[in-house]
């Protein structure tokens, strides 16, 4: 597509639909086992595969979940029930799916990304999901012109919550940041293992652009088959892209669900507003309100755990950085060890830092550190006892196993700060040995500052700490 | 040659081993052999499995073990109900084919209780009609004159209970499908209150109204059955969570002092010898010492067009499933919508479809707030009536049909002509309250007339009451 000569001019707005599938043990209305991966059609029973004369029960546990994700969504929780959304396609064993519309169990909160950007959610309702189906023979995997299809309803009856932002995001990124945000949420209050790549997590991107600064929504499209947020954000900027193009050809935009088609990075039409399905919804007579009382509530209220906007809060506020800096820590579930390493009076930044660089890199093994042994390893670097090099070496060999006692680390590997003079002896042998390369220095070419740190790095075996290289080089350059 | 005895008298001989069951259910059986083909009551007879199932009855009484309330007592299920690897048609070419793999709770309760099935009744296709001239297998002959319809759509359980094939029976009723033929069969039929008896196996019509019942020969029969099937049932989220209520100890209180309501709307448009028949039911409560007074219950009026928008639109929903996709018929074709197409144009009959079509179009967009939504606002007022009637009186007393049993094809090309013999039933239905009827007179046609008897959700033990009465008082 080609480039836009007023992309500037043009706001994109989106509002997502997340469609999680909630971890229980068993399905929405049976007693089923809700697993991934398992046989086909062996986690089946009359209930889930609509047999006549079968009747769903509401999970308790379900209600429990959505009413968990409500709370971290700060919505309200309210009285609820379910309706029947009548449509024929072979993957619904009843041909009607049982969701909550009209009267959904979350609704009216609100979601706060780790810059502080508040995202509206506007409901998150209880649903069943579908089975799954595989066509044989024909064109495009589509079910008009297979041979045969097959179907697996394992996935019948499984329990959904689809949560829907209000249209408050306005780029890729923001996309992105929403459902990583909400990924966190749910795994956070075990609603959700969050794996987009088995489909726990669905997304669903209402897209639609319009004139900066003006008021009202353009005309909207649904997009499709978003399995990553990869595929979410180029999504959203093709559409975007390609409406604005529309727009400014001037032709209009048509309401309709698109898909993505990850291969070909563009979306197609599936079917007009004009062929939307009439999806008859009545209230589901098998089923009772779902009321939850004060104290089933409170209950629920009571035993969420702390959110990950919460821990970015009180590690930013502890560190005295902003709370998107620590975005990744909470995320990796380390901003625990640097709150505690920074309360046992290590330097916060320095604490960040390896946190999210040397102990995220073999994350598997940060059970190892505890917080006085990782708080001692950076007060060692801050008063430069080792050097920033030699603090990482001696990270990686505490995650490695290797004891939960820098000292003694740093000790076996015979690191120890060089001193001042032995330093500046071989930084002077290194300008000595590369007179050019000095020229460059000395006439403010900062590009073979690196150049010199990595030489003298090599000549001291990496004891050396790169920051006192530099500041003896300019020292030297200013003679 | 017809088998004697209530389903009471044959489960205490059975259980103090006076009787064996093997012998009942042969008894029943020759009965069925004998006139089944002239009745029809049956899409299938259970006779090896009845005979095995007596079998073990008599060996567990030879044990000295007790089988139960209902021991040896031969019972007929109405097709509709999950039978684990017994057809289930719901008279339905539909369903052909297949077999559910789960009995429905009712079906266990019994067999739990003692109970031998011996067959699967026929029915109004998915149990829409009110003749059981609806059937894909043909139509059920009413044992009284088999030039009549037994009524519908449980024609088959109530044909079989007045023909001697079984004492007892099961059926469903959405807008009158056990108390119309019952009262058409001279038998009794009760519909319980919505939730009083699971539905968890019964395939479903219109599910906010369905409600299984007995069929028995007397009020004390029909009594004991709904002691049985009653009960919460964690598989239905509409079932009441709480035990069947007694019924049986408090058949012979009486009606002394009870304020009965004759409902007047529920008079108009009946036959004469019909409105004659609940005129000296009235006066028999009277004579048995009940206040007998004439009540309005206007909104009833509007139950047969409030029932026909929300019935059909459940079913529309319901019957969605039936798709050849997984069970029962498939018509091939090139694609999956036209498979969609010819399997469901193939397997439902004419009513089916006029029923799926009315209740989509209710639930059309655009339609949902003036036909489906209109409807259940008209329920709320019949219920509204029904609770100030029930402020006054304890039971509402009217006739169960407008006629008695009519003859084969006088009604079958007129829909509307058909809908209105459920006219006195479906407010019941509406409301969720407990209604039953009780043979009492007959009409000058010589067949029998029933008389309705209503309560208040719940109600049921004040409602048998009144039933034993009016039973007392025919003898």
């Amino acid at each position: 597509m080609s480039e836009l000569v007023h992309a500037d001019e043009w706001e994109t707005v989106v509002g997502l639909e997340v469609h999680c599938e909630l971890k229980t043990e068993s399905k929405l209305f049976c007693g089923c086992r809700n697993a991934f991966g398992d046989e086909p059609n062996t986690n089946v029973c009359p209930v889930c595969l609509g047999l006549p004369g079968s009747l769903p029960v509401l999970n308790r546990h379900v209600v429990e979940l959505a009413m968990r994700v409500g709370r971290a969504l700060h919505c309200r929780v309210e009285r609820s029930i379910f309706h029947r959304k009548n449509y024929f396609y072979p993957d619904m064993p009843k041909d009607y799916q049982i969701s909550q519309y009209d009267e959904p169990i979350d609704v009216e909160g609100h979601l706060e990304l780790p810059d502080g950007y508040r995202v509206g959610i506007v409901r998150a309702h209880i649903e069943e999901d579908t089975g799954k189906t595989a066509h044989i023979g024909g064109s495009g995997g589509r079910i008009h012109g297979a041979d045969h299809s097959l179907v697996d309803y394992n996935r019948a009856g499984v329990p959904l919550l689809e949560i829907v932002s209000e249209p408050d995001i306005r780029t890729a990124d923001q996309a992105k940041a929403y459902v990583s945000e909400l990924r966190a949420i749910l795994v956070a209050t075990g609603a959700s293992d969050g794996k987009m790549e088995e489909g726990s997590l669905r997304v669903d991107a209402n897209v639609s652009v319009r004139p900066s600064h003006r008021a009202t929504f353009g005309t909207r499209c649904e997009i499709k088959n978003l399995n990553s947020l990869r595929s979410l954000a180029r999504a959203i900027e093709y559409e975007a892209r390609r409406q604005i193009e529309l727009l400014e050809a001037g032709e209009s935009i048509v309401q309709e669900t698109r898909h993505w088609n990850e291969s070909e990075g563009r979306t197609s039409s599936m079917r007009s507003k004009e062929e939307a399905f009439d999806y008859r919804y009545f209230p589901e007579p098998d089923l009772v309100p779902v009321a939850p009382d004060e104290a089933w509530q409170a209950t629920v209220a009571a035993s969420l755990p702390v959110l990950p906007a919460e821990r970015r809060a009180r590690l930013a506020d502890a560190a005295g950085v902003a709370p998107a800096e620590v975005a990744l820590l909470v995320e990796l579930d380390l901003d625990q060890l640097v709150l505690d390493s920074v309360a046992l009076g290590a330097d916060p930044r320095v604490s960040i830092n390896r946190a999210q660089n040397e102990v995220a890199a073999d994350i598997g093994n940060a059970g190892r550190l505890t917080p006085s042994s990782f708080a001692a390893l950076v007060a060692m670097e801050t008063a430069g006892k080792i050097t920033a090099t030699q603090a990482k070496q001696v990270l990686a060999a505490m995650l490695g196993g290797e004891g939960d006692d820098p000292a003694a680390i740093v000790a076996a590997r015979g690191f120890e700060a060089m001193d001042e003079s032995t330093l500046a002896a071989s930084v002077d042998e290194v300008i000595a040995a590369n007179p050019d390369q000095w020229q460059r220095f000395v006439g403010g070419d900062q590009k073979v500052t690196g150049f010199f740190v990595g030489q003298v790095m090599k000549r001291t075996q990496g004891k050396a700490d790169g920051k006192a290289v530099t500041r003896l080089l300019q020292e030297r350059a200013r003679r | 040659m017809t088998p004697t005895g209530s389903a009471i008298a044959i489960a205490g001989a059975v259980r103090r081993g006076e009787r064996s069951a093997r012998e009942v259910v042969d008894e029943h059986l020759a009965a069925v052999e004998a006139r089944e083909d002239e009745i029809h009551a049956f899409n299938l007879v259970l006779a090896d499995e009845a005979r095995a199932a007596a079998d073990e009855i008599d060996r567990r009484v030879a044990a000295g073990e007790d089988p139960g309330p209902l021991a040896g007592v031969p019972i007929a299920l109405k097709d509709n109900l999950c039978t684990r690897g017994v057809p289930t048609t719901c008279s339905s070419k539909i369903l052909e084919g297949w077999r559910p793999p789960y009995d429905a709770t009712v079906v266990q309760r019994v067999a739990a209780a003692g109970a031998i099935a011996v067959g699967k009744t026929n029915l109004d296709e998915f149990a829409m009609g009110s003749s059981t001239e609806n059937s894909a297998f043909g139509p059920t002959r009413n044992p009284h004159d088999t030039s009549r319809v037994p009524g519908g759509s449980s024609g088959g359980s109530a044909a079989a209970v007045a023909a001697g094939f079984a004492p007892l029976a099961l059926g469903s009723d959405t807008g009158g499908s056990i108390r119309q033929p019952a009262a058409l069969c001279g038998v009794v039929g009760v519909k319980p209150t919505y939730g009083a008896v699971s539905r968890y196996g019964l395939i479903a019509f219109a599910s906010s109204l369905d409600q299984i019942g007995p069929f028995a020969h007397d009020v004390a029969d029909a009594a004991l059955l709904l002691e049985v099937i009653g009960g919460h049932d964690a598989m239905d989220s509409t079932s009441i969570p709480q035990p069947a209520p007694s019924l049986s100890a408090v058949l012979d209180d009486g009606v002394d002092g009870l304020r009965v309501g004759v409902v007047r709307e529920l008079l108009e448009g009946v036959d004469a010898d019909v409105a004659a028949s609940v005129q000296r039911a009235a006066e028999a409560l009277a004579a048995a010492g009940a206040k007998v007074e004439e009540v309005s219950v206007p909104a009833t009026i509007y139950g047969l067009s409030a029932y026909y928008l929300i019935a059909p639109a459940e079913c529309s929903s319901n019957l969605a499933r039936y798709d050849g996709v997984r069970y029962g018929l498939r018509v091939d074709a090139d694609d999956i919508t036209e498979m969609y197409t010819a399997t469901r144009a193939a397997g439902f009959g004419p009513e089916v479809k006029r029923r799926i079509m009315l209740g989509t179009y209710a639930l059309s967009a655009g339609y949902y707030d003036a036909y489906y939504g209109k409807a259940q606002r008209v329920r709320t007022l019949i219920i509204n009536d029904f609770a100030a009637a029930y402020e006054r009186f304890d039971a509402l007393l009217s006739p169960t049909s407008p006629t008695t049993a009519f003859a084969f094809g006088a009604k079958a090309d007129n829909p509307l002509a058909m809908y209105l013999s459920d006219v006195c039933t479906i407010p019941s239905n509406l409301a969720g309250h407990p209604a039953m009827t009780v043979p009492f007179g007959a009409g000058d046609d010589g067949l029998p007339i029933g008389v309705q008897v209503m309560a208040d959700a719940l109600g049921e033990p004040v409602m048998f009451r009144v039933a034993k009465a009016l039973e007392e008082a025919v003898k």
